[in-house]
């Protein structure tokens, strides 16, 4: 166990993967020079066949993931920025999505597209989508968002391990925050939520990015006798329900913040399937904090507004106490 | 058979051409069999038509009539390890690299026996044992995936090789030009065959497409040629050639198979366009040019007897008889099959 940066952390779980597994190939615009960082390093340790550098090409690649994983490689595809996940589409959503389901089970197409998402270092609306909600509609894609460096490691090795196609989506403005990471072969399952605190009047569902903002707000809820309880699903499709149910049944109460828009984010499918699920001991409606419908902002004022903050976190689970 | 119909201009059809490949003409046997599976083609497409006239099939079918030599003449060269991707015109090309017709035919009637689970259908029949990746309902949705198998036997350094079958249509995707690009960059053991049969769906090709498809290589390296489509002999030697130079190392090709669709895009089209896109008049002339009949006139000079046709046109008819027999009498699947193979 040490302290390391959340892209180191991929790294090393990257690397301690393609050092497994000889079949693990990674692909991806300027993979060589890692501008995320999460590459680095990779290219000089495992050559040139395995690390390759691709053109700027979204539609071809995203295909061509599909294709050498089917043909028998273990593929990661390193898509970027988030936003670039749309231009690579086709294949995600027509091919990667739906091929081993229209073959009837004839191909496995372990595939990790990596991807770092959300706002938050004024790049603007093309560079700071967060997309989860439109993959988890695909159906036949897995959806991690790790909300911490060992997390993260965990997360990275299980979707690599994965036979099914995986969005890793990392969130953009949390890649340099430090975070205990431990050695070796730490794996965390895909699916499976963390408690990351315990709490009995309301439940606080974070994804990604708003895992911080919610640890703040829940450290200040508690100064003012508020017991909140933090759940970090870190994947949302599949979703742990069951974790949250649980919870949910405990609190009464719950809250999800999201950094995706409002309109059919996870936050809503969450809500939805909760409800329904705990409607008899809900003793208030569930409540979303995410990003109005609106493209973000580039001006850090504007974007300070749009981005779910502890404050708009604090203030729906008050809301949610009256 | 050394005066093939070949289109291509010849500063670029002979470009890069490995040592030893690239006969001439193919043995009279392997032409007998070829042109075999040609008729195994026609005939179960041709009774495909049938059923589907009758009301009977589930889904859209859409049918290569006039376009075989182009799947076999291909597809004689490649191995159960090779790659093949195809388009929704793929039934052809799922015989031609040894997939089971009655599998196939029973994945078209959406039953359980059907090579797909009944989960794909015509336009999805595949066979990953045999190295047939998928027809594929995206227009060009092949070609990505054919680059992607390349470059993982690229990896392995087996010499297998990806062919992807696509379109005229398909040729005006953009994917087509990144996959040429990263292809010739990576060397890739890719063969990108455009059957240009002559429609983009219903729009006739010179209203959609500029310029000749297979010129589209030049400008990345990539040797391009063009084919007369329907010479299973023309299509048989300038694949091999290609072929023969992606397993040597020495990179993609691309090759435009002039034919001619003589059926449809889909069938049963006309029950619902507005109008007629092409004359009676084209396609009877255009029939007199079919591959069939160009074969069979191949296997005459050759000097195959003439009454060896009508006992392999009844062994075929038989093979297509127990292949829709076997499909028609195939349960449906259960319906619990609807929920699985999303995930591995």
């Amino acid at each position: 166990m040490a302290k390391k940066r959340m892209v180191q952390a991929i790294n090393e779980g990257i690397a301690e993967e393609m050092a497994r597994d000889p079949s693990v190939v990674l692909f991806g615009e300027d993979m060589e020079v890692s501008p995320i960082g999460d590459t680095r390093n990779l290219f000089e340790r495992f050559g040139p066949a395995r690390v390759r550098n691709t053109p700027i090409s979204e539609t071809v690649m995203t295909g061509m993931a599909v294709g050498a994983a089917a043909a028998g490689h273990r593929v990661i595809c390193h898509l970027f920025y988030g936003n670039f996940i749309y231009t690579g589409f086709d294949a995600i959503a027509n091919q990667a999505a739906k091929l081993r389901y229209m073959l009837g089970g004839q191909v496995r197409l372990p595939i990790t597209f990596m991807a770092v998402i959300g706002g938050g270092r004024s790049v603007a609306a093309q560079h700071s989508d967060s997309m989860h909600p439109t993959l988890m509609n695909l159906g036949g894609v897995k959806v991690v968002m790790p909300g911490s460096p060992g997390d993260a490691k965990g997360l990275i090795k299980s979707s690599i391990r994965d036979d099914s196609p995986v969005f890793f989506l990392q969130a953009a403005g949390r890649g340099g925050e430090s975070g205990e990471v431990p050695d070796g072969d730490y794996l965390i399952p895909l699916g499976k939520a963390n408690i990351l605190r315990p709490g009995t009047n309301v439940t606080v569902v974070a994804i990604g990015s708003m895992v911080k903002p919610a640890q703040r707000a829940c450290d200040e809820l508690a100064k003012a006798g508020i017991s909140a309880e933090l759940i970090d699903p870190r994947c949302v499709m599949p979703f742990d329900f069951d974790t949250v149910v649980d919870s949910v049944k405990r609190t009464g109460r719950l809250v999800i913040v999201d950094e995706a828009r409002r309109t059919c984010s996870a936050a809503s499918e969450i809500a939805a399937t909760v409800t329904e699920r705990t409607f008899g001991t809900l003793r208030a409606p569930a409540r979303r904090v995410t990003v109005e419908d609106v493209a973000m902002p580039y001006s850090p004022v504007l974007e300070k507004a749009v981005i779910p903050d502890h404050h708009r976190i604090m203030e729906a689970v008050r809301g949610l106490m009256q | 058979m050394e005066n093939t119909t070949t289109q291509s201009p010849n500063d670029r059809q002979h470009h890069g051409a490995a040592p030893g490949a690239g006969a001439a003409a193919p043995k009279t046997e392997l032409l007998l069999s070829m042109y075999r599976l040609m008729l195994l083609i026609r005939t179960t497409e041709e009774r495909l038509a049938k059923v589907q006239a009758s009301g009977t099939l589930p889904g859209p079918v859409h049918l290569s009539v006039g376009q075989e030599a182009v799947a076999v003449g291909v597809c004689a060269h490649l191995t159960d390890r090779d790659w093949i991707t195809s388009n929704h015109r793929g039934h052809g090309h799922f015989l031609a690299k040894s997939g089971d017709l009655p599998r196939m035919i029973a994945e078209v009637f959406g039953r359980a026996t059907g090579v797909c689970g009944g989960k794909g259908g015509s336009m999805h029949v595949a066979d990953v044992s045999k190295g047939i990746l998928g027809a594929n309902g995206i227009v060009g949705g092949g070609i990505a995936l054919g680059a992607g198998a390349a470059w993982s036997e690229q990896l392995r350094g087996d010499r297998n090789v990806a062919v992807v079958f696509f379109g005229d249509g398909a040729a005006n995707q953009g994917v087509l030009f990144e996959a040429l690009n990263i292809a010739a960059l990576w060397k890739l053991p890719l063969i990108l065959v455009c059957e240009n049969n002559g429609f983009s769906e219903f729009s006739p090709s010179a209203t959609v497409t500029a310029g000749e498809i297979w010129r589209r290589a030049e400008p990345f390296g990539v040797p391009g040629l063009a084919v007369d489509g329907n010479d299973v002999t023309a299509v048989w030697r300038e694949a091999g050639k290609a072929i023969a130079r992606a397993r040597a190392g020495e990179g993609p090709t691309l090759i435009e198979a002039r034919t001619y669709r003589l059926r449809g895009h889909v069938e049963a089209e006309m029950t619902f366009l507005a109008k007629a896109y092409r004359d009676d008049a084209e396609i009877e002339a255009r029939r007199a040019l079919e591959p069939l009949t160009q074969t069979r006139r191949q296997l005459d000079l050759a000097g195959i007897a003439a009454a060896t046709f009508p006992a392999l046109e009844a062994e075929v008819k038989a093979q297509v008889d127990a292949a829709f027999q076997f499909a028609d009498e195939s349960p449906w699947p259960a319906v619990e099959s609807a929920y699985t193979d999303m995930f591995s």
